[in-house]
């Protein structure tokens, strides 16, 4: 198990945003987590990088627990690459520079190697024309391409996608879904918070549905999807579909 | 314009000569004294938002402290209260005063700087595994630079002008010397006319260097200005 999520509890004030969440991953294994807004999707995957603290419970990324107030939580962070809503480019830097930054001061790989694993990348998610562009010249579902790209140049083990289409005109989310149908193939771990529920069908090996912050149903597509056991899952794909 | 300053430039010649060899000391005063301002009103921004209670607390004390006293009182002490224990000469003490008094401005402003950049900036970076301090260096303070630019320039040309203030511990700038020049030849109008006249031109240059600079530095579509 690549990733181990035991009695997960997160708070925000007196929210419960996550209430014990237990959870295994296996290597390779793509999750497509879904559930309605303010279900706790995006919190499962922020705590599962320490971008969020929580209040108990046991997350362990390759036998690494997280703990948000320590050191070892940088070296967690680079075998969990994280892919945001917002895109998150830094816009002062072009987008090659956006994707060797990491690697030059975090991985310390020299310039000529981060570029030439930026330049790959980029012809994996179709952009090799933009190297020297900045991120307000592109489009958002390029943005979004680029985001992924440099989340993968640290050469994570596991990608955490935070509803990374749901920024995007509608014209743009096939762009960005294909890039990671591909990643699927490539037999990358990867854990997708999505409103997708098409996508979900296409790339995901499991299928998590999740509401006030507890797994409801957990299973592979064409039971969650297709025979759902429990009537809130029910509801909420009738909503969805 | 041109016309009467030149004229002007004429007629008072004897003035200008006293006044010119002066313009390098305020030069040297403005730019030694807002380096040390840079430096420690970064470092004093930055521990303004440090998430360290002792840090935060020291720089704030440090800003509210120095902002409430005039600039003219802390040369006086540094130059008379700290000069006599530590034996500064004139031009240091100048400049540590002028430096640590915009010290405290420029650190808030850092700090509004920093601030503005979206939370999502520090995520991004430390998603991708970075400290804290490099997530500033690497990803924050490059962005915020550009941000503050425009109000930290309008510091330096206050800055320029404020350094007049030093004139009253008997460094030689501008000020000084046309204070020498009329206690010498008691011409009081002409005098201080050339003594604005001279500030204003190198507040007006400077001007115009800040807006080439912030253009620059503008990246395309980041900020409201393009290249």
């Amino acid at each position: 198990m690549i990733i181990k999520v035991k009695d997960l509890v997160c708070k925000f004030g007196d929210i419960c945003a996550l209430d014990g969440i237990s959870l295994d991953v296996k290597k390779g294994e793509v999750v497509v987590i879904i559930g309605p807004s303010g279900s706790g999707k995006s919190t499962l995957l922020r705590c599962l990088n320490a971008l969020e603290s929580f209040e108990s419970g046991e997350v362990t990324i390759d036998g690494t627990k997280v703990v948000k107030e320590n050191k070892s939580v940088h070296k967690i962070r680079l075998e969990v690459g994280m892919v945001f809503q917002q895109f998150n480019l830094f816009p002062h830097l072009t987008v090659i520079e956006n994707i060797m930054l990491a690697q030059r001061i975090v991985r310390k790989r020299s310039a000529e190697i981060s570029r030439q694993k930026g330049m790959e990348l980029l012809g994996l998610v179709d952009l090799s024309d933009k190297i020297d562009a900045y991120p307000a010249q592109l489009s958002g579902g390029q943005k979004q391409r680029v985001a992924i790209a440099r989340a993968l140049a640290m050469d994570p083990m596991i990608m955490l996608f935070d509803e990374v289409t749901s920024a995007l005109d509608p014209e743009m989310v096939g762009e960005v879904l294909e890039v990671i149908n591909k990643l699927a193939d490539k037999g990358i771990t990867m854990l997708i918070a999505s409103h997708e529920i098409g996508f979900a069908r296409e790339v995901a090996h499991r299928i998590i549905f999740i509401e006030d912050g507890k797994i409801v149903e957990d299973g592979p597509p064409s039971v969650i999807l297709d025979n759902p056991k429990q009537q809130r899952t029910k509801d909420f794909l009738s909503k969805v579909l | 314009m041109l016309d009467w300053l030149a004229e002007q430039i004429i007629l008072h010649w004897d003035i200008l000569q006293y006044l010119i060899p002066a313009i390098p000391v305020t030069v040297l005063i403005t730019i030694c004294s807002f380096s040390l301002a840079m430096v420690l009103g970064l470092i004093i921004g930055v521990m303004r938002i440090s998430s360290i209670k002792l840090l935060s607390n020291f720089a704030s004390i440090y800003i509210n402290v120095i902002r409430g006293i005039p600039l003219l009182v802390q040369i006086f002490f540094i130059y008379f209260g700290l000069g006599k224990f530590l034996n500064l000469d004139r031009f240091t003490a100048g400049v540590l005063a002028v430096g640590i008094c915009y010290s405290a401005y420029l650190a808030e402003i850092f700090r509004s700087g920093i601030n503005a950049i979206a939370r999502g900036q520090h995520e991004a970076a430390q998603a991708l595994g970075m400290t804290r301090f490099q997530t500033l260096r690497h990803v924050i303070i490059p962005q915020s630079l550009r941000i503050v630019i425009p109000p930290i320039a309008n510091e330096f040309i206050a800055s320029l002008k404020d350094s007049s203030l030093v004139s009253i511990i008997g460094l030689r700038e501008i000020t000084r010397a046309g204070r020498e020049y009329y206690s010498q030849y008691f011409v009081d109008f002409q005098t201080w006319v050339m003594v604005a006249l001279i500030y204003l031109i190198m507040t007006l240059t400077l001007s115009r260097i800040v807006k080439y600079l912030e253009r620059i530095y503008a990246v395309e579509g980041f900020g409201s200005k393009t290249r």
